[in-house]
C-alpha cells in the first residue's frame, strides 16, 4: 500500500520543448483525494505540463523536482508511470488503426496489474469490464472492436479516454482539455465517468477554459498557469471570477 | 546462356515427364535457353540479386513422406491437396471433386483442355522463371468450373518442403479455369518444414471467364533460407471478379509477379499484399495490371512492413491501353521502416493511353509515428510490445478485409509472430 500524504509535489518545475522554455518554476502540490483544475490562456503550458508528467519524449525537464506516490518521477520511463498509477488522458488522442479498443485496454491493464503484482484478468471476465465501461460514457460495444480511436469523432475519443481511464484505475488522472469540442451530454458522461471514480485515494488534474464542466466535476482548487507557472490559486470561486474577467490581469502580474 | 541456365536446363530434364506436355515445357526450354541473363542492370531485376539462386546446383528433390499433416496448415472446412517436395501427397489429400485434376492423373479429353489453355494467360516469354517452371514441370493442378459451377469448399493447396538434405527445386503449378458465372475459392500456402533451403518455383495461371468470381489468397511463409521465384497470371473476362490476397514474410530472396489483365469490360480486379521482410531478407513483388478493354476496376493495395537489414521492392505498374475508357484503377503502396537500415524501393506506375479515365496512385514511406508510439507507452505498454503492435496494425487492416474468416483467424497470429518471437510482445494481438 502506498503511505505518503502528498499524489504529486512539483517543485521549481523548468521544462523546455525544442529549446524553447515552456515551464518556468511551476509549483503544484497535490494531495490523494483532491481535484485540481488548471485553467489558463492558450499556449500557457498546460498540456506541456501533461506531457512531462506524463514523461512525453522532446519535454524535457531542465530544472525543479517532481515527486509523485513518494517516488521521484523524473526518474521512471513513461510506461512505468503509467504503471504506477499515472494517467493523462490526451487533448488530441491519437488514431491507431488495426489495433483495436480492445487489444489497448487489455494490454494496458496486464501491463499496470503485472506491476503492481496483481494477477491478470481472465479474457471473459476483462471483456465484462470493458462492456461496463463502454456503457459508463455512452459508448456502444462495437467500439471495442474498432481501431483505437479509428475514425471516431472528437467526442467519442474523449469518452474513449474516459473508458481507458476507468479500466485502468489510476491514482492520479490529468485530464486535458477533455471537455473541449464535447456537447453537454457528452460532457455529463465525461464528468459522471470522473465522479463515479473519485475516491479518498485518487486525485484529478482537470485542464480546461471552461468553468462549465467545474458545475459538474466541482474542484477543491482552482489555479491559472500562465507564461508556464501557476500566478494564482484559490477554490472554485476563481473559476467563475476568471469567466467574467479572462486572464489578462492575471498574466499581467505573471510577467 | 549462364551456367546457371545450363544447369537448370539439366534440371529440367530430370523432371518426371509428362509425355503429353513435352512440346510446351520443349517451347519454354529454348526460350530459356534464348534468354540474356538478368544483371543488376535489367531493369526488372535491379533491386534484387539473383545471387544466392546463381550459385547454387539445384536438383529436383527424392520422394518424401510425411509423418503425419504439419501443425502450420490452416485448419479449414476444404478440399484439400498436399504436396510434398513437388509430389502429390494422397494420404494427406482429400477427394479430390470432379472439377479438379492432376496433371499426371488427367483423362485424355482433360489433357486436352489443360493443353489448350496452359500457358495462355500466364505470357511466359516476359517471365524469365516461367519459362523455367515449365520446362522443368512434374506435376500440376487443374481446376475447371464449367459454367455456372460453384465450389462448395475452398480448394486449399498445400505446397510443403521436408529438408532432404540438398538443394532442392520445388516446382508447382495451378491452372484455374472458371467458365461463365463459376465460383471458387482458391488458396495456395507454401511452408517449410525445416530450416533447410530449397527453391520454389511456383506458377498460377487464373481464367476467369465472364461473369465468373474467384478469391485467390496466396500465402508464403517459408522458411529464411529459402528462395521463392513465383507468379500469378490472371486474364479476367467481361464482368468477371478477381479478389487477390498475398502476403509474403522475407527470405533469401523471394520475388513474386502477379501479372493481370482486364481482357473483357466491366471485370474488376481487388488485390491485396502484404510484405513483410525482417534481418537480412529480401522480397519483391512486381505487380503488372493491364487495362486492355473499357468499364474496368482495379483496387489494388500493397502494404510492407521492412526491419532491420531487410530490403524490400515493390514494382506496381497499371497500363491502361488506348481502348480502355473509363477505367476507374487506384493504387496505393505503404511502407512502414522499423529500422533505419531497412530499405524499400517503391515504384508506382500508371501508364495511360485513354483519355476518359480516373486513376490514382500513391506511395508512402514512414517510421513508427512517435505518437502513436508513445500513446500506447503512456498506457503502461512497454516500447518492445508498442513497436509490434503498431507495426502489426499497419498491415491488419489489410488482413480485417479477408473475406473467408479461417484465414484471417489462421493469419492473425503468425502475423503477429512475424514482428516478435518473444510471447509477451505478441499475446496481447493473438487471440480469437
Ligand atoms: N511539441 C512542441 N513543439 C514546439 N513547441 C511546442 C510543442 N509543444 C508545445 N509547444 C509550445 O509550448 C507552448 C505551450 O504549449 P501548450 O503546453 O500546448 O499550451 P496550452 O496547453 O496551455 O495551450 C506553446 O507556445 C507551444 O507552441
Ligand atoms: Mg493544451
Amino acid at each position: 500500500m502506498f503511505v505518503s500524504d502528498t499524489m504529486l509535489k512539483i517543485n521549481d518545475l523548468c521544462a523546455k520543448v525544442e529549446d524553447k522554455e515552456i515551464l518556468r518554476q511551476l509549483n503544484l502540490e497535490v494531495k490523494p483525494g483532491e481535484i485540481h483544475a488548471i485553467m489558463g490562456p492558450n499556449g500557457a503550458g498546460k498540456s506541456t505540463l501533461g506531457n512531462v508528467l506524463s514523461g512525453r519524449p522532446g519535454y524535457e525537464a531542465t530544472a525543479g523536482h517532481i515527486e509523485f506516490k513518494g517516488q521521484n518521477l523524473l526518474e521512471m520511463d513513461p510506461e512505468i508511470r503509467a504503471r504506477e498509477g499515472l494517467f493523462l488522458a490526451f487533448q488530441y488522442p491519437v488514431e491507431i488503426p488495426g489495433v483495436s479498443n480492445m487489444e489497448l485496454l487489455k494490454a494496458s491493464v496486464d501491463a499496470r496489474r503485472a506491476h503492481a503484482g496483481l494477477e491478470e484478468y481472465s479474457a471473459i471476465d476483462f471483456m465484462k469490464m470493458a462492456r461496463e465501461a463502454c456503457k459508463a460514457v455512452n459508448l456502444d460495444q462495437s467500439f471495442l472492436k474498432r481501431g483505437v480511436n479509428e475514425g471516431f469523432s472528437g467526442g467519442e475519443k474523449k469518452r474513449n479516454e474516459i473508458m481507458q481511464m476507468m479500466l485502468l484505475e489510476p491514482s492520479l488522472c490529468i485530464l486535458d482539455e477533455t471537455d473541449s469540442g464535447l456537447d453537454i451530454d457528452a460532457l455529463q458522461v465525461v464528468a459522471n465517468g470522473v465522479n463515479a471514480m473519485r475516491s479518498a485515494d485518487r486525485s484529478f488534474i482537470v485542464v480546461t477554459h471552461y468553468q462549465r464542466l467545474l458545475d459538474y466535476i466541482v474542484p477543491d482548487y482552482v489555479h491559472v498557469l500562465a507564461n508556464g507557472r501557476i500566478v494564482k490559486s484559490g477554490d472554485k470561486s476563481l473559476a467563475l471570477e476568471l469567466e467574467a474577467k479572462g486572464y489578462s490581469w492575471l498574466e499581467n502580474e505573471a510577467v | 546462356m549462364s551456367e546457371f541456365q545450363s544447369h537448370a536446363l539439366m534440371l529440367a530434364q530430370q523432371s518426371k515427364g509428362l509425355a503429353w506436355l513435352n512440346d510446351a515445357k520443349q517451347a519454354c526450354a529454348n526460350l530459356w535457353q534464348a534468354e540474356k541473363w538478368p544483371t543488376r542492370k535489367t531493369e526488372a531485376w535491379r533491386y534484387t540479386s539473383l545471387q544466392s539462386l546463381e550459385s547454387t546446383l539445384w536438383s529436383v528433390p527424392s520422394e518424401a513422406q510425411l509423418d503425419g499433416l504439419p501443425d502450420e496448415l490452416m485448419a479449414l472446412d476444404a478440399t484439400r491437396l498436399v504436396f510434398v517436395n513437388g509430389n502429390f501427397s494422397s494420404q494427406f489429400s482429400s477427394e479430390l471433386p470432379e472439377s479438379l485434376t492432376l496433371f499426371s492423373q488427367a483423362s485424355p479429353a482433360e489433357q486436352q483442355a489443360i493443353l489448350t489453355k496452359f500457358n495462355q494467360v500466364a505470357k511466359v516469354e516476359k517471365h524469365l522463371f516461367s519459362q523455367l517452371n515449365t520446362a522443368a514441370l512434374g506435376e500440376g493442378v487443374f481446376l475447371n468450373l464449367s459454367a455456372n459451377q460453384r465450389l462448395e469448399k475452398p480448394v486449399y493447396v498445400v505446397y510443403i518442403h521436408t529438408d532432404t538434405g540438398a538443394s532442392d527445386y520445388v516446382g508447382s503449378r495451378l491452372l484455374v479455369s472458371l467458365e461463365t458465372s463459376a465460383e471458387a475459392v482458391v488458396i495456395e500456402h507454401f511452408i517449410t518444414l525445416s530450416d533447410a533451403s530449397p527453391m520454389f518455383n511456383a506458377v498460377t495461371e487464373l481464367d476467369i471467364g465472364e461473369n465468373a468470381k474467384l478469391k485467390h489468397y496466396r500465402i508464403s511463409m517459408e522458411s529464411e533460407q529459402s528462395l521463392h521465384l513465383g507468379s500469378v497470371h490472371a486474364a479476367l473476362h467481361a464482368n468477371s471478379q478477381l479478389t487477390g490476397f498475398t502476403l509474403a514474410t522475407g527470405s533469401r530472396l523471394k520475388r513474386i509477379d502477379y501479372h493481370v489483365r482486364h481482357v473483357g469490360s466491366g471485370a474488376d480486379l481487388d488485390l491485396q499484399g502484404i510484405y513483410l521482410p525482417k534481418h537480412n531478407q529480401r522480397v519483391d513483388y512486381h505487380t503488372n495490371v493491364e487495362h486492355c478493354v473499357p468499364h474496368c476496376t482495379t483496387n489494388e493495395v500493397f502494404r510492407g512492413v521492412i526491419s532491420d537489414t531487410a530490403k524490400a521492392v515493390f514494382n506496381g505498374r497499371i497500363h491502361i491501353h488506348q481502348d480502355a475508357q473509363k477505367t476507374l484503377a487506384e493504387m496505393s503502396n505503404r511502407n512502414l521502416l522499423t529500422s533505419n537500415r531497412a530499405e524499400i524501393n517503391t515504384k508506382p506506375e500508371l501508364e495511360i493511353y485513354a483519355d476518359d479515365v480516373k486513376c490514382a496512385h500513391g506511395a508512402t514511406i514512414s517510421q513508427l509515428n512517435d505518437e502513436s508510439l508513445f500513446y500506447l507507452v503512456s498506457r503502461g505498454i512497454s516500447e518492445a510490445e508498442a513497436r509490434v503492435m503498431l507495426s502489426f496494425g499497419f498491415v491488419n487492416e489489410l488482413v480485417e478485409n479477408i473475406a473467408v474468416e479461417d484465414i484471417k483467424v489462421w493469419l492473425r497470429p503468425r502475423m503477429a509472430k512475424a514482428f516478435g518471437q518473444n510471447d509477451d510482445v505478441v499475446r496481447h494481438l493473438i487471440h480469437d
